[in-house]
């Protein structure tokens, strides 16, 4: 038997809301199904799942909140498979309990963090954690919550408090009530005022500021900036595009993605994570791709293998994650596999970007807009469009010399487009 | 197609891609990515968007006679005169 605990979509994410689930008790899951959706500071994300199995049994019920790390469903798997998995979670608890302060990305996110978070609690938390995850305890609720808990005609032991002892608070039984009324839920954008709007745009906010405070107090990041000629790309881009309807049109930033995904390919070192106090680069290269809300704020879902893509499947996958980050709908792994993260800040106007890396990848990748500047080549000069690449780089992980490495290859694979 | 029509097309793709915008106040010569922050992916939504409602499949070329509301309408009355 496998505890599927509430999953850390990010090193900002303390706690979900269960929305809803997307399986009941007996049926067959399959590694990578959306066992449910769960709502965050980042809005609505679909779960996805990590064993094949058998929902044994739903430990939560939509409008729960609870913290990252509590089980939520059981789940029966079979054989050879579980003993692996009993190995592997033994493996990340004895690593969780060695180690403190860190998160692991690797092997199974979701379920090594759930663990890791679990023991960092202090005692208070933890023991309202048992209460939560028990569900046995009995509900304090305050007289205005009561009231408006029968008002809206909801069920108070579906209610999780945040009150102390777990009182359940007016403001908990409004998010309950939104929250467990998936119709009505709201897509983020849709959001722009009244509390709700506002609540969102606070954790969101709150989420940034976790995740961008921990990267400029941990991460000593250095920074590199080259400007790359872009004209043989463009040029090539321009003439590819006039032979497609608008529908399959390419984007030049899908250039500078699967650009940046190869040049990875050559320095892998930049592509990974600082975690437990060591340099851990990956294999695999999921360029979170940094998307602006346009009420405010931003998420970087990953687009999974960038490097091993055509141009056009990463144009579809770029799309796709766009919409879905704009109207809800990413998946967990989106929120939690990129191993490198890419800006395009371009597009919005200005000429260079030196941003923060999103802590534990030890990377971040700018560029700005692509503008017509002097350029000299042989002796010449000439007008050309050119791109500024930014750097940033963490000094922990890797030195300015790996870092100019990986420019000066993303600098050779944007002069030969036709082969991206 | 009268250009009334044209323009309560745009309006409806505008609306999808920035739900926000009030488009009763869009200056018709002022620029319009700008003014609805418009990025290149919501631009290219708009074209295809445009080439959806209307058949009109503007080539990339043709990107910049498209900057503003009023050089839209009168590219697209072109069109499709």
């Amino acid at each position: 038997m496998v505890e599927f605990r509430m999953p850390s979509l990010g090193t900002d994410m303390k706690k979900g809301t269960l929305v809803e689930w997307k399986v009941k008790p007996g049926d067959h899951v399959k590694r990578g199904d959306i066992i449910a959706e769960v709502e965050t500071e980042k809005g609505v994300i679909e779960i996805e799942v990590f064993v094949d199995g058998i929902i044994e049994k739903l430990l939560i019920q939509p409008g729960d909140e609870v913290l990252v790390g509590t089980p939520i469903a059981l789940i029966r798997t079979e054989g050879q498979q579980e003993t692996e998995i009993k190995a592997a979670a033994a493996e990340q608890d004895e690593g969780a309990q060695v180690k403190e302060g860190t998160e692991s990305p690797l092997q199974y996110k979701a379920c090594s963090i759930a663990a890791h978070r679990a023991k960092e609690q202090p005692e208070q938390t933890r023991e309202k954690l048992r209460a939560e995850a028990g569900g046995e305890k009995r509900i304090k609720v305050s007289p205005a919550a009561r009231k408006r808990a029968e008002e809206l005609g909801l069920d108070l032991t579906t209610v999780r408090g945040t009150g102390p002892d777990g009182a359940i608070s007016l403001a908990d039984v409004e998010k309950a009530a939104i929250a467990g009324k998936p119709a009505e839920r709201k897509a983020a954008w849709q959001i722009p005022t009244g509390p709700e709007g506002a609540d969102f745009q606070l954790g969101m906010r709150r989420a940034i500021a976790a995740a961008m405070g921990r990267s400029n107090r941990e991460i000593p990041h250095y920074y590199l900036e080259t400007r790359i000629d872009l004209s043989r790309a463009v040029r090539w881009l321009t003439e590819e595009n006039k032979k497609r309807s608008v529908k399959d049109r390419i984007l030049p930033v899908v250039l500078l993605l699967k650009a940046t995904a190869l040049a990875l390919t050559e320095v892998p070192a930049l592509n990974g994570y600082w975690i437990e106090d060591r340099h851990q680069p990956v294999e695999a290269i999921h360029v979170g791709f940094a998307i602006a809300l346009r009420q405010g704020g931003l998420i970087a879902p990953a687009i999974h293998h960038a490097d091993l893509k055509s141009l056009d499947e990463l144009m579809v996958d770029m799309k796709d994650l766009i919409t879905r980050t704009r109207s809800g709908g990413l998946r967990s792994s989106e929120m939690t596999d990129a191993t490198v993260t890419l800006t395009n800040l371009g597009d919005l106007g200005v000429e260079s970007a030196f941003g923060l890396i999103y802590p534990p990848q030890v990377a971040l990748v700018s560029f700005g807009r692509i503008t017509d500047q002097p350029w000299v080549e042989n002796g010449m000069i000439g007008i050309r469009p050119v791109v500024s690449a930014t750097l940033a780089g963490d000094h922990r992980a890797t030195d300015g010399r790996t870092g100019s490495q990986f420019l000066n290859a993303l600098h050779r694979y944007l002069q030969e487009a036709e082969r991206l | 197609m009268r250009e009334e029509e044209i323009r309560d097309i745009i309006f409806d793709i505008l609306l999808e891609i920035a739900p926000e915008a009030d488009l009763k106040t869009l200056p018709h010569h002022g620029d319009l990515r700008k003014t609805l922050d418009i990025d290149s992916f919501d631009f290219l939504n708009l074209m295809i968007g445009l080439n959806e409602r209307l058949g009109v499949d503007i080539p990339e070329s043709d990107y910049e006679k498209l900057n503003t509301l009023s050089n839209m309408l009168t590219y697209l009355s072109a069109r499709l005169g």
